[in-house]
Parts: structure tokens; sequence; C-alpha cells
């Protein structure tokens, strides 16, 4: 399950990242690892990114990047 | 004693060098804002300091330029101390670096920035705890209220008397990214105690101004009220500036007889000089001032997600918003700030596609001939219709380029109250950079044009611009206006109004020829000044490609409307 096809308000926990190497390193950067539990808060219409909150803090992931993010559901709170 | 200050995008750290450094270093609430490094002395406790300000960089393995340039600083330069800032209400993120700064085993000192604004999110940070754990200075600092500040760098300066007393200590294995995440978290929840959070507005802002109907509405009518101001300070400001260059003009070229090539190029030059102030003063003060502060409140960055899907359609993402809005205003700061764009081929495709955006010289063009001849609604269809060409363009564009685009990545920081002080400085710095780069070519450019007057070249380059002006169904003597208005935009109705022997237009043009005119002149060459930038930031080859396209753009379009408006004009 990828964290594109999750619905608002929902915690899931981060299992990987399909994307490239350039993709990780930034996502990392901003604080989010495979292990951490992130919640998307908003979603914008027509196509628009995601926010989403990853220790206390929110980060806006376009769809292309949400796509690649392997979530699962049930481990966080 | 030489001082490094380090930390994350965002986290106040640039803040806190303008508040001791002067007007020196450009701050931002939207990720990146400084690329290069800045340094200043600084004089604290009857010494002297140097404290140099390194790019915000998330970690020191990172590889976009930012990264490597803070990373090579550290590596190459003699540091005898660095301060680590760290935003405190989210302390986890920020000590990752920090993990990362204990393997270089120089001195350090944690300067736990924002304590205001984690208090209010309702953080306890034990910061003796942390000073123990990592056996460095641990300080709280509040920067854009300088609280914190002066004690810091005492701190400082006792560090750089004894060094040992503030080498980092650390048991744990930090050598992998991974391992530095999870022992940044496991630190962050034991120092930190999180207690009840207070609720403010600030806190249900977003529900408006991110939601998918209303936040386009606010967006709007927030875009809207900021041009409005701008143009509205602009117009009380440049009245009586040109009248006052318009008498100098005068006395200047009575002082030095009328028709002499001196006098020519002395009010030439003052011409350029005037030009940069009439620019400069009534809006690009305004504009930058504005953008600030849309900037450091936090706004921008939610500009970025709204339009986010709009700029992948035109090929880019939302972080490309920032030049866009900016080239409204001028070219020249909207083409440097492309520079926060990661990849070389957005970096290119951004810039390129922000000098097609009408700057406030062009529209003036716009305003002049059809606005004032055609009606404002005309005026107002040339700016849908010139955004529509920049997303076709953008489109076609990113085509060409291969490349894989990650999308958008960007915190969305929370809304702060902006300092004046900050804004300012902020404003300054682009200014400044206009003021450099710009205003001494607009100056070279009008001394040029005032020259070739004196010499009557204008035969010459009518004839030059002939196959243009002939294609466009425009009279020859706008080869001038067109090839002079690469040096200054604003002056291409003045030169059209001369070159064509009066300033009625609707007596010596067609509405078609004044659409087809104008369009051309909205999208080819940007000035001068532009392409200067576009070299500096590009390479001398990527300038002369956009050159190209904007030229190809230019009159592409302009044929178009030259079609359409011949069936509704005659």
């Amino acid at each position: 399950m990828y964290l594109l096809d999750i619905q608002e308000g929902i915690w899931v926990k981060v299992k990987g990242f399909s994307g490239g190497r350039g993709m990780q390193e930034k996502l990392t950067q901003r604080g989010l690892y495979p292990g951490d539990c992130v919640r998307v808060l908003r979603i914008a219409p027509l196509g628009g990114p995601l926010l989403v909150e990853v220790n206390g803090r929110e980060i806006a992931l376009g769809r292309g990047v949400a796509q690649k993010i392997l979530v699962e559901q049930g481990t966080c709170g | 004693m030489r001082i490094a200050l380090v930390g994350q995008p965002n986290c106040g750290k640039s803040t806190l060098f303008n508040q001791v450094a002067g007007y020196k270093a450009e701050t931002g609430n939207f990720t990146g804002t400084t690329v290069t490094f800045m340094e200043s002395k600084v004089r604290v406790g009857g010494e002297v300091l140097e404290l140099v300000d390194l790019p915000g960089t998330y970690s020191l393995s990172g590889s976009n330029p930012a990264e490597r340039e803070a990373w090579r600083y550290i590596r190459e330069n003699p540091i005898d101390l660095i301060i680590n800032v760290l935003d405190a209400s989210h302390l986890s993120l920020g000590l990752e670096l920090t993990l990362e700064l204990i393997t270089l085993k120089k001195p350090v000192i944690l300067a736990l920035n924002m304590v205001d604004e984690a208090a209010r999110l309702g953080m306890h940070i034990d910061g003796e705890g942390l000073q123990e754990k990592f056996g460095v200075p641990v300080l709280p600092l509040v920067a854009s209220k300088g609280r914190g500040v002066r004690n810091l760098f005492l701190t400082a300066l006792r560090v750089g008397k004894s060094p040992k007393s503030a080498i980092p200590i650390l048991e744990e294995d930090v050598s992998d990214a991974r391992a530095r995440h999870a022992l940044a978290n496991e630190i962050a929840a034991k120092y930190v105690r999180q207690g009840e959070r207070q609720f403010t507005w600030r806190d249900r802002l977003d529900d408006i101004l991110l939601h998918p109907l209303w936040g386009y509405a606010a967006l709007g009518l927030i875009l809207f009220a900021f041009f409005e101001g701008v143009y509205g300070v602009g117009a009380l400001i440049e009245p009586p500036l040109m009248a006052f260059f318009e008498k100098m003009t005068l006395a200047l070229a009575a002082y030095f007889g009328e028709g002499t090539l001196w006098s020519q190029l002395v009010t030439g030059t003052l011409q350029g000089v005037s030009a940069g102030v009439a620019i400069v003063l009534p809006y690009l003060v305004p504009f930058l001032l504005g953008l600030g502060l849309l900037e450091d409140v936090g706004y921008l960055s939610r500009v970025a997600f709204l339009m986010d899907a709009f700029m992948h359609k035109i090929g880019l993402h939302g972080k490309a918003i920032v030049p866009f809005i900016l080239g409204y205003g001028c070219n020249v700061p909207a083409v440097m700030s492309t520079r926060v764009l990661d990849e070389p081929h957005e970096h290119f495709a951004a810039a390129a596609l922000a000098t097609l955006v009408p700057c406030a010289a062009r529209l003036s063009v716009v305003f002049g001939l059809v606005a004032f001849y055609l009606g404002p609604g005309m005026a107002m269809g040339l700016y849908l219709f010139n955004l529509f060409i920049i997303a076709i363009t953008g489109k076609i564009l990113t085509s060409m380029i291969p490349e894989d685009t990650p999308g958008l990545i960007l915190e969305i920081p929370p809304y702060r109250t902006p300092t004046l002080q900050a804004v300012m400085q902020k404003a300054w710095f682009r200014i400044r950079e206009f003021v450099v780069e710009a205003w001494p070519l607009l100056i070279a450019g009008s001394a040029l044009l005032a020259a070739a007057e004196y010499y009557h070249a204008a035969r010459f380059f009518n004839w030059l611009a002939r196959p243009i002006t002939w294609a466009l169904g425009l009279p020859s003597q706008t080869g001038v206006p067109l090839i002079f208005g690469i040096l200054r935009k604003e002056l291409s109705l003045v030169m059209l109004g001369q070159a064509l022997g009066s300033m009625n237009f609707a007596s010596v043009l067609t509405p078609t020829q004044m659409l087809t005119f104008t369009v051309f002149v909205m999208f080819y060459v940007p000035c001068l000044a532009t392409l200067a930038v576009l070299r500096r930031e590009l390479g001398t080859r990527e300038m002369l490609i956009i050159t190209a396209l904007t030229v190809v753009v230019a009159l592409v379009t302009a044929l178009m409307v030259r079609g359409a408006a011949l069936l509704f004009f005659v």
C-alpha cells in the first residue's frame, strides 16, 4: 500500500521508498525515514500535493512522491 | 577567532547572523534562500570574531549545491568553533545534523532557537540534560527578537579561549543516517517533555488558506491585494520622481548646449540613472517588501502547495512559483530566485519561463498602448494570454529536456510573525543585487542609445529589424524601439513615440499593430540586465538558448495575435 492510497487523518507507518536515490535522500533529509509514523493532513485538489505530518512537522509531498512511499496501516496509533 | 553558523534550512540561522552582522545575509521562511555563504566580523566583549553563515543543510552528506558548499567550507577552512542553530520546536530533526557535526570533533555550541515557539507548542526542553548528554554548552535563543544573542556570543568567546570545554562526546554509533535518525528521536523524546499545547488562530488558519476551494479564493485575494498595493504605492511615488529627473535633464541639456554629443551622452546617462530609480523605488521596493512579508509569515510555501498541481501542468513543481510571482515585478530577482530549485533542468526551465513573465517595465507598454487605446479588458486578456503561452512553452520545454522530476518535497513551516528587520534586510539584499547587476547595464544602455541617436543610426537599426517588423506588419520605424527595448524595456513606449513622430498612437498605428507590437514586446528578449543574470546563473550557452527561445515565442505569438486581430479589426 502506498501513501497516496491513504485517506486523510489516518496514522500509517512508513515501510520504505520505491523511488530513486535522489528522492530518498530528500525525504530522509526532511526527517522522513522508514519506521516513522505519518498522517495525511490534507490533499490538494486536481492532482495537487499531500500535506503530511511527521514527527510534529508538516511536509508537502507531490503525488509522484507519495505514490512511491510504501506504508502499512494499523501499527501506528 | 572564526565561528561557523551551521543549521538546517529555516532554523533561524540567517536571522541570527543578521542580528549581529547587519545588512549582510538573506533570510527567509522559504527553505534554501541562502545558497552561498556570508561572512562578517562581529564585535563581542571588546574582541572581534569572524562569523560565517553557511547555507542551511539538512545533513552534511547531502548532494544538493547548498549542502556540498557547507560541507566543503567546514572541511577546507580553519574553524575554531561551530554554533549549531536548531529549531527548538522541531528538535528531533535538527539533532540529526547535530549528531553529524559531533563526529567532526570540533568545539560546538548548540543554540536552541525559537524557544518561544516551542513553549507555545507546550514543549519543555531540558537544556541542562542536553548539555550533559553532549558535553557542550546548550543555550536558548529567540533570534528574531534578539533574545539570548549576546549570551550566545559571550559563551562563544569563552569557549574560544578554552576550546576543550566544548568538544562534544558521544558513546553511540552515528555513522549512518538511519542510526542518527533513531538516536535523534530517542534524545528528543528523553529531553523534551510534551505538555499542554495552546491552540491559537495560527493552527486553524490552514483550514481556510489550504482549503480546496477557499484556499484558492484566498490566494487570488491575497495576490490581488498584493499587486494592487504595490502598484498603488508605485503610482504615488513615480510621477514626482519622474518630474524631478525631467527637470534635471532639461537643465543639463541646456548647460551642455542642445544637440551636442556631450549633452546627448549626459542626458542619456541621467535617463539610465533615473530609469533605475523609477523602477527600484516605486515598484521594486514595495514589491520586495511585500514578498518578504508573505515569505516570512510562511505563506509562500503554502502558495507552492496550492500551485503545485498547476505547475506540474507546465512541467515544473510548486517550488517554482516564487520566480513567477517575482517576475511580475522584475525579471532580474526572478531569475536569481530560481536558485532554490535543486535539479539543473528545473533551474533552467524555471529561469526560461520566468523571463516570459511581463515585468513592471513591460507592463508600461501593455498599459500605455493596449489598455489606453483598446480598453482595460483587452490588457487583462493579454495577461491571461501570456499565462497561457507560458504554460504551453513550459510544457514543450520540459518535454524536450530528459528528466526525472522527483516532485514536490517541501517543508510547510508554521505561521510566524515576521520581524520588520528581517523583511527589510531581505528586500535590501535583493535590491542590492538589482542595483549591482542591472543598474549599471541600464545606464550604459541609455548612454549607448543616446550616442546612436546622435549619429542618426536609426535607419541602420530599422533595416536590421526589418525582417521582423515586416513579418509582423509593423511600420519599419518600430525597429529602433524594438532593438533598443532590449536595453530599456520601460522606454519602449517613449521610443516608439519618438520613432513614429507622435505620442498619439491611435493616429499612427492600427489596433492590430498595437496588439502585435505589445505581444512581441511582452515575450522577446527580456532585457540586458536579465540576460546578464541569466548568464551568471546558468552560463553563456543557456543564456543564448533562452534568448533564442524568447524570440521564437515572441514571433509565433505575435503572428498568431496579428492573424486573430485582423479578423476582428481589419
